[in-house]
C-alpha cells in the first residue's frame, strides 16, 4: 500500500513537470517569431503532452480510487502538482521560452535516458518513446540557445539575461522527494544526484559555445516538488481547470 | 516581346489549361495569372495563419487532455498549410517576408470567419465542423486548380481538412449526448457560426468579381452560390442528426429542387467584417503584427548567426 502511494507520488511528479511545460508551451501558439518556431512549439507541447497522459493513466491505474486521466491532471488543488518551479516560469520573451526549454530539456533526456532502465516495466516503456522526442526538443532549444547566443548584441543580452533568472531554478531538478528515494531504493525510481554534475557539465559547454556566461549564484529557488509554487501557478491552474471546475463531471 | 508574340504565347497557355495540363513556376505564364495567383495563394495562406488564433484561444482551456492534443494537433496543421502555402506562392516570384507586409498593412485579406470571436468551447466545435467544412467545399476543386504547386498543396491540406472537420463534428456530438449545459453551449455555438459559414463561400455570384476569370484557369469550379446550396445541403442533416436547430426559420426544404431553401444572408454583416470592422479583426491584426515586431530580433539573431557560422566555414576551408 504505502508502496503504491510512493509510486504514485512518484509518477505523477514526472507528469506535473510535462502537463505544466506543456501548457505553457501553448500559449504561445500563433504568436512566435516565425512561423517554423510555431510549428516546433506546438510540436513539443504536443509530445510532452502525450507524455503526460502516459504517466497520469498509468497513475490513476496505480492509484486505483477509479480516477482518469483527467481527475488527475485537472482537478488537483495547486499544492498537489508537484512540477518543478522551473516549467512554470512566464512567456516574458523568446529567450526566456527557449532558456527554459534548454535547461529542461538536458535534465529531462538524461532522466529518460536512466529511467529506460527503470524495474517499472511501464516506466521503462515511456522513456523509451519519450527519449526520441526529448532528443529532438533538446536539439531544437540549444540550436537557439546558440543563435541567440552568438547572434546580435540585442540577443545576447536577452538569452543571458533570461539564463541569469532561470538559473535559479536548476538545482530544484535534482531534489529528492520521499516518494523520490523511495523509489530509487526500489530500483525504480531514477537517482537524479547522479546526474547533476553530467548536467552542468553539459550545459555550461553549451552556454559557452554560445558566447553565454555561466551564472554563478550560491542560492537556489525551490518549492514546487513539495507542492510549494510560485505565484505564475494558480493562473496557470486557474485556465487550464476552468473547462473541468466550471462544468464538473461531464464529458467532452 | 512584340504584341502578337505575347498573344500567341498566351493562346498556347490557355489551350494547356484547357487540356488539363499543369504549369509549373518555371513555365511562361500571363501577368495576370501570376498575381491572381499570388492573391488568392497568400491569401489562403493568410487565412491559415491568422486561423490558428481562433483556435489557439482554447490550447490552455481545452477541457481534457486527449482535447488538448487533437487541439495542439489541429492548430500545428494550419501552420504548417500556412508555411507549404507560402512555399508554393513564392514560386511565382515574392517572398514571404512581403507576403507578411501585405498582411500587416491591411492590403491582403484573409478569410473574414478568423474575425469572429471564439467565446466558449463549443466554439472549437462549430469551427471545425462549419468551417473546415466550408473550406474542404471551397478547396476540393483545387486539388484538380491549373497551377501545379497549388494543386499538388491542396490535395494535402484537403485530406488534413477533412480530418479537423470530423474532429470538429465530433466534439458537437459529444456536446450533444452530453449534459442539457452542453446541448446548448453547441447550440448557441451554431447560432453564432452559421451566418458567417454561409458567408465564407463568397459573395453572391453577381456581385463577385473574380468568377469568370477564376473559372477559365480552374481556380474555381463552381460558382459561390452553388458552392454554398452545396453546403447547406451537406450541413443540414448533419445538424438533425445532432438535434440541433439551424438558426434560419426559412430553410425548407425544396422537394422540385432536391435542396433547401434559405432565408437572407446579412451581407452588410459580411462586408463590415471584410472591411475590417468585424468584432475580432483590430485583435487578429495586432496579435499577427504584435508576434512579428516583437520576434524581430530572434530573426536578426538568426541571420546573424547563419552569417557568422558561414564565416568561419570559409575561413576553416581558406
Amino acid at each position: 500500500m504505502k508502496q503504491n502511494k510512493n509510486l504514485y507520488n512518484y509518477i505523477i511528479g514526472i507528469a506535473d513537470n510535462s502537463l505544466i511545460l506543456a501548457q505553457r508551451l501553448g500559449e504561445l501558439c500563433g504568436h512566435g517569431p516565425t512561423l517554423e518556431t510555431d510549428i516546433a512549439g506546438t510540436n513539443i507541447s504536443l509530445d510532452l503532452i502525450g507524455q503526460a497522459r502516459n504517466y497520469y493513466q498509468y497513475a490513476a491505474k496505480v492509484q486505483n480510487e477509479g480516477k482518469t486521466e483527467d481527475d488527475l491532471a485537472f482537478l488537483r488543488l495547486e499544492n498537489q502538482y508537484r512540477n518543478v518551479l522551473l516549467v512554470e516560469q512566464p512567456n516574458e520573451h523568446f529567450g526566456y521560452v527557449m532558456g527554459r526549454q534548454y535547461l529542461f530539456d538536458v535534465f529531462h533526456l538524461m532522466f529518460l535516458s536512466e529511467m529506460l532502465q527503470s524495474k517499472d516495466e511501464t516506466l521503462a516503456a515511456i522513456a523509451k518513446k519519450g527519449i526520441k522526442e526529448v532528443s529532438y526538443h533538446k536539439r531544437f532549444s540549444g540550436d537557439w540557445i546558440k543563435r541567440l547566443g552568438d547572434g546580435t548584441e540585442e540577443s545576447n543580452h536577452n538569452i543571458q539575461e533570461a539564463i541569469d533568472e532561470l538559473w535559479a531554478y536548476t538545482d530544484e531538478l535534482f531534489d529528492q522527494t520521499e516518494a523520490d528515494k523511495a523509489m530509487i531504493a526500489e530500483g525504480i525510481g531514477v537517482d537524479t544526484s547522479k546526474l547533476k554534475e553530467k548536467y552542468y557539465e553539459e550545459v555550461s559547454i553549451l552556454l559557452k559555445e554560445a558566447t553565454i556566461e555561466v551564472p554563478e549564484r550560491k542560492y537556489f529557488i525551490k518549492g514546487g516538488k513539495k507542492g510549494v509554487h510560485s505565484e505564475h501557478m494558480g493562473y496557470i491552474l486557474t485556465e487550464m481547470q476552468y473547462m473541468q471546475r466550471t462544468y464538473p463531471n461531464m464529458e467532452w | 516581346m512584340s504584341d502578337k508574340e505575347i498573344k500567341n504565347l498566351e493562346e498556347i497557355f490557355e489551350a494547356r489549361i484547357a487540356r488539363d495540363e499543369k504549369i509549373e513556376p518555371k513555365d511562361w505564364m500571363p501577368e495576370k495569372y501570376r498575381k491572381t495567383h499570388i492573391r488568392q495563394m497568400s491569401q489562403h495562406a493568410h487565412s491559415e495563419i491568422v486561423g490558428m488564433l481562433p483556435e489557439g484561444n482554447w490550447i490552455t482551456r481545452a477541457p481534457s487532455l486527449r482535447r488538448k492534443a487533437a487541439l495542439l494537433a489541429k492548430v500545428q496543421d494550419e501552420a504548417g498549410h500556412g508555411l507549404y502555402l507560402y512555399s508554393a506562392c513564392e514560386t511565382l516570384g515574392i517572398s514571404r517576408d512581403e507576403m507578411y507586409e501585405q498582411l500587416h498593412t491591411g492590403k491582403a485579406k484573409y478569410s473574414s470567419i478568423f474575425n469572429y470571436p471564439t467565446v466558449t468551447w463549443a466554439d472549437m466545435g462549430a469551427i471545425g465542423w462549419l468551417v473546415d467544412g466550408a473550406a474542404i467545399i471551397n478547396q476540393v476543386p483545387l486539388c484538380n486548380t491549373s497551377f501545379g504547386p497549388y494543386a499538388r498543396a491542396m490535395v494535402r491540406v484537403c485530406k488534413e481538412e477533412s480530418f479537423h472537420q470530423r474532429q470538429g463534428y465530433e466534439i458537437m456530438l459529444k456536446l450533444c449526448n452530453g449534459t442539457p449545459e452542453q446541448k446548448e453551449m453547441a447550440q448557441d455555438a451554431l447560432n453564432r457560426w452559421w451566418w458567417p459559414s454561409l458567408m465564407m463561400l463568397g459573395p453572391t455570384d453577381a456581385e463577385s468579381i473574380h468568377t469568370e476569370q477564376s473559372m477559365k484557369w480552374k481556380l474555381k469550379r463552381k460558382s459561390n452560390d452553388e458552392l454554398r446550396q452545396q453546403f447547406i445541403d451537406q450541413t443540414v442533416p448533419q445538424a438533425d442528426i445532432l438535434g440541433l436547430t439551424i438558426p434560419d426559420p426559412d430553410l425548407k426544404f425544396n422537394e422540385e429542387t432536391g435542396s433547401y431553401d434559405f432565408g437572407e444572408i446579412d451581407w452588410d454583416e459580411f462586408w463590415q467584417v471584410v472591411k475590417g470592422h468585424g468584432p475580432s479583426n483590430k485583435k487578429r491584426m495586432k496579435a499577427r503584427v504584435g508576434a512579428w515586431e516583437e520576434g524581430a530580433w530572434v530573426r536578426d539573431a538568426a541571420m546573424a548567426y547563419a552569417e557568422k557560422q558561414e564565416k568561419k566555414k570559409l575561413k576553416k576551408v581558406s
